[in-house]
């Protein structure tokens, strides 16, 4: 429905001539909607919308007005909408982004005209070092730092080599990077697999490699669908007995419905790291959760927390300045302390905007309903920055 | 040499060419036959996995959902023939790439309507869902298995069929020669209705036989039914040993590719590089072969005999 | 002899639709929304490439799946040398003519060889080598893409930097390129890829060497989608493999296709409706790809000549214009 009405809105704006001044908040929201990942895309634009809902449609007394445009999870296609958005709808804040490649190719006409960029996902290392920008925010993680806290795991566990798969992107290349970093142990394999609209998704021949090489464990980042692909395949060729697997973004409230549709109840137990989960004890994520559960009936997921986490994070900006959207400076030094209710709870930017927040290690278990969820383990890593934050300049 | 990986690797590889066999056979058929290109191949093999998919929610069944979703893979394959495909064959090859590609559009956001964007999951029952042991503590799935069986089957199906029956004679007589058998005073339009329909299924069954183990989704065929034109264009138009052979030849080289080339690339590059530019490159070496294929033998390995 | 001097739709048409871009820009600005000149951007720079694959598909019965390669080998020949801080114009632009030139010179040959739909899929097959070579190449950003940080530079002369000298530039070169087309259509050299379109047999007899005529067309053809792609590099500052994929050779048919093969300004008109229908649908609906791909259909059973053609038949039962 909003999508209709924001289609009209933008034909009656292509038709009618000058627009009018500023006399409302107008946020562009950048996520997946088209293709299979548009699962994530959906999660996220559930939260957003639930966001809208709990804060009444308005920020500092201005109507929000939210523009949610489709990536296609082809990172030319981010970057046209993000155009439009700056140039057709003149938004002053663009959050969402799932992909780091998708992010990337996008930054550029977002920071270039001055608006505002909020990543509630995709957390690439070149933003977060030497092309970090002071109107960039991130709601989310540095790519590195949720495999770091795996790899601290991974070195608590006693596990000596491990063999590594994820997808040949941006964000596949860092969070290798990120194991690697902190695991002492040996990497005796890696496997850098097609990724985007047409992803490789039979990971057959991978899977024997790993088998073959003698890991003792295996190490995987496949978000979204292929998550379930490939787990459902590792407990086919009957690798949990023989081969642990440890993952980040891989499962999650995406992809456990389906896990649990298959039956396949070999990931109960199984642990992965993450900033956040359902779980989590704060006022802020106890409203998000239970709001969330009743709207639309399912657990959300890290991606729909930081898509909720970007509303309240913009509406804590424009309140800061009184509405007063051309005091850019104000908003962004505003948005800097991260004086907003999180989902995660308290949490502080770092110089690059990047959170500098925990990480926790959560287990795979069945609710009291007997709903497949997470439930956190431990702290791995406390008030943690990335490491890139040394190269950003400012 | 680790010879127990690569017998593994193997298996894998005839997997994966069973399954493109599958696919190719109707391809084939349908190009060699009626002279139709029919990029919209691959929706059928989509619609295969999500006809099976909803058929196993609603049976709880795996067994029952594919012998289900069989016949209305090929009864949607009938209509489509009907109402489109049959317009278009005195058309030009151009057109039936286009209006095939239209196809695929409509199909793809049929799927988004009817089933979501999500994708679906096919359950295996218990005796699927496991693993066999194999000499030196290897392992190979029991659905693999049966995805290889089921293939193998079903080519040993069609080369009874093509070689030993009365239809199998007018489907060799039609790819090699289409206007004699029209003089014949064959029902063109019923055979080609039949061929048509039973490509789709065979399309649907290779959908169904992957889907339990990635999923059913959206595009899932747009980017297997190019590697499946490169085999019958390898294999010949028209003939299903080509399509065969063709099959098991890039299913092993995508494969092989997968698992080895990576090692290979490390001798001459940086190990970053070279896990980049391995699965590039082996998916770009079967469009090599199939451009030595067109340049040394234009029709293919196996073309149909007799012009 | 079918096709060279139809033009379906009356000149004057078209040339009024080439100074409706010519005042676009203005239009923009009156209207406060220069996302209108990207829009119109993105459709020229498509035209050139459209209009470059005509010359092969629509005059001489090449049906090329594979042209959008040669975008991306023009998208690279910009992106490269900036990756490097290189951005002298004048070589970005002569290295993506050279390149896909080359490229199409050594295909071509090849291809040529081969007719009907084998042309259609080794075409295919050499496209899908260019995008898995760049797709492999690590420094170059692999999939993910390279990000453009600076449009090439033309010693002082033209600063594309500013959207509006692109946006001229663009248009100077879509005309140009139309212009270079109907040269190469009426000379004698047109004549003859045209007659073996018809009848290579009889063009062979009378002692054309139609191979290296037909090949000569291919490179040129080419030549004109790499410049195209160059021009695209610039434009989105950001390329990617992603842009040779063989979906995007294949709506490159389609647009050739939809405004009318064969004609001058077809082209142009085919990917005038398919981007402004892709932008407008998208908006409407996320379905917006059934109508799409229905109309897809509907125009290759009914219109044989695309929307030009369509033009010509009710040009016809009225009684008016057509001069076919």
């Amino acid at each position: 429905m909003l999508r209709k009405i924001t289609a009209l809105a933008a034909m009656g704006a292509f038709l009618a001539a000058p627009a009018m001044a500023a006399d409302k908040v107008k946020i562009g929201f950048v996520t997946t909607i088209t293709t299979p990942a548009g699962v994530i895309g959906q999660d996220m634009v559930d939260a957003v919308n639930l966001a809208m809902e709990d804060i009444g449609g308005k920020m500092a007394g201005l109507d929000v007005e939210l523009i949610i445009e489709d990536d296609g999870f082809k990172p030319p296609t981010g970057k046209q909408k993000v155009d439009k958005l700056v140039k057709k709808d003149k938004v002053d804040f663009i959050g969402g982004f799932i992909w780091s490649h998708v992010l990337l190719a996008s930054k550029k006409p977002a920071l270039d005209s001055g608006t505002f960029l909020i990543s509630s996902n995709a957390g690439p290392s070149q933003l977060a070092g030497d092309q970090c920008d002071k109107n960039f925010f991130s709601t989310s993680w540095q790519n590195d730092q949720t495999p770091m806290a795996m790899g601290e795991v991974l070195n608590q566990n006693g596990v000596k080599s491990v063999y590594v798969m994820a997808p040949n992107y941006a964000a596949g290349k860092n969070m290798i990077a990120g194991v690697e970093r902190t695991f002492k142990g040996k990497i005796v394999g890696r496997d850098l697999t097609k990724w985007g609209k047409d992803a490789q998704l039979d990971f057959s021949a991978e899977l024997a490699k790993a088998k073959a090489s003698g890991a003792e464990a295996l190490w995987v980042f496949y978000p979204g669908k292929a998550g379930g692909a490939l787990i459902k395949q590792y407990e086919q060729a009957g690798l949990q007995g023989t081969l642990p697997l440890y993952t980040v973004f891989t499962v999650d409230s995406i992809a456990l419905p389906k896990l649990q549709e298959g039956d396949l109840k070999g990931v109960l137990g199984s642990r992965n790291t993450q900033h956040w989960g359902p779980d989590l004890d704060n006022p802020q994520n106890k409203k998000f959760v239970s709001g969330f559960k009743k709207k639309y009936g399912r657990y959300p997921s890290f991606y729909a927390a930081q898509s909720y986490d970007t509303i309240f994070l913009i509406k804590s900006a424009v309140e800061a300045v009184n509405g007063d959207l051309t005091n850019k400076d104000g908003m962004r030094a505003a948005m800097k302390t991260a004086d907003f209710p999180s989902t995660r709870g308290k949490f502080s930017y770092g110089n690059n905007h990047f959170p500098i927040q925990n990480f926790y290690l959560r287990e795979v278990v069945a609710d009291a309903d007997g709903v497949w969820t997470t439930k956190i383990v431990k702290t791995v890593l406390e008030n943690h920055q990335d490491t890139y934050a040394a190269e950003c300049k400012m | 040499m680790d010879w127990g990986l690569f017998l593994i690797q193997m298996l894998n590889g005839v997997q994966l060419g069973v399954l493109l066999f599958l696919l190719a056979a109707g391809l084939t058929l349908v190009f060699g036959i009626m002279d139709f290109v029919n990029l919209a191949h691959g929706s059928l093999y989509m619609m295969g996995a999500y006809f099976c998919a909803t058929l196993v929610q609603l049976t709880d069944s795996f067994i029952l959902g594919v012998i289900l979703a069989l016949p209305l893979t090929a009864l949607l394959g009938y209509i489509v023939e009907l109402i489109i495909v049959r317009t278009l064959y005195t058309h030009d090859h151009l057109d039936h790439v286009l209006a095939t590609f239209g196809m695929i559009l409509c199909f793809d956001t049929a799927v988004d309507f009817i089933w979501g964007p999500t994708g679906m999951a096919i359950p295996l029952p218990e005796f699927l869902d496991s693993h066999i042991d194999l000499f030196g503590g290897h392992t190979f799935p029991v659905f693999r298995i049966l995805i290889i069986c089921t293939g193998l089957a079903v080519a040993g199906f069609l080369y009874v069929m093509v070689v030993h029956t009365r239809i199998g004679m007018l489907i060799r007589a039609g790819a090699s020669n289409r206007t004699m058998v029209m003089a014949l005073g064959v029902d063109i339009g019923k055979l080609f209705a039949l061929v048509f329909a039973v490509g789709a299924a065979l399309a649907g069954l290779a959908g169904m036989l992957i889907a339990p183990i990635t999923e059913a989704s959206i595009g899932m065929g747009n980017e297997i039914i190019i590697v499946a034109f490169v085999v019958i264009i390898i294999g010949g138009i028209g003939s299903i040993k080509g399509a065969f052979v063709a099959a098991m030849l890039v299913g092993m080289i995508d494969t092989m590719g997968r698992s080895f080339l990576d090692q290979l690339l490390k001798l001459v590059m940086s190990s970053e590089s070279a896990e980049t530019s391995a699965p590039a490159l082996s998916a770009m070496a079967i469009y090599i072969l199939m451009a030595m294929v067109l340049t040394f033998r234009p029709q293919g390995l196996f073309p149909p005999k007799v012009r | 002899m079918t096709s060279l001097f139809r033009t379906g739709l009356p000149a004057f048409v078209m040339v009024a639709g080439l100074g409706f871009l010519a005042f676009l820009p203005l239009l923009a600005v009156w209207v406060d929304n220069i996302f209108l000149m990207d829009l119109f951007m993105r459709l020229m720079i498509l035209s050139i490439a459209a209009v470059g694959l005509n010359l092969i598909l629509g005059y001489g019965g090449m049906v090329s799946f594979g042209h959008a390669a040669y975008l991306v080998i023009g998208a690279y020949a910009v992106g490269i040398p900036a990756y490097y801080d290189i951005y002298n114009g004048f070589l970005q632009f002569a290295i993506a003519i050279l390149a896909a030139a080359t490229v199409a010179l050594v295909t071509g040959a090849i291809a040529l060889r081969t007719k009907g739909v084998y042309f259609i899929m080794i075409t295919m097959a050499f496209a899908q080598m260019v995008y898995f070579t760049f797709v492999s190449i690590e420094e170059y950003g692999a999939d993910d893409g390279l990000t453009i940080n600076m449009r090439s530079e033309f010693a002082g002369l033209l600063d594309i930097e500013d959207n509006f000298t692109l946006y001229y530039f663009v248009l100077a070169s879509l005309i140009a390129v139309l212009g270079l087309v109907y040269r190469i259509v009426h000379s004698r050299f047109g004549m003859v890829i045209a007659g073996a379109k018809g009848n290579e047999r009889r063009m062979q007899a009378i002692g054309f060497p139609t191979y290296r005529y037909r090949l000569v067309c291919y490179v040129i053809s080419g030549a004109i989608c790499g410049y195209a792609g160059a021009l695209l590099g610039n434009f989105t500052n950001f390329i990617t493999p992603e842009m040779g994929d063989w979906v995007h050779s294949g709506e490159l048919i389609f647009m050739v296709v939809l405004g009318g093969a064969g004609s001058l300004f077809g082209p142009v008109l085919g990917t005038a409706v398919f981007i402004l229908l892709e932008e407008y649908l998208s908006r409407l609906t996320q379905y917006w790809h059934f109508p799409f791909g229905a109309m897809l259909i509907l125009v290759v059973i009914f219109t044989r000549g695309g929307i030009n053609g369509m033009f010509r038949w009710i040009g016809a039962k009225a009684g008016i214009g057509g001069r076919s």
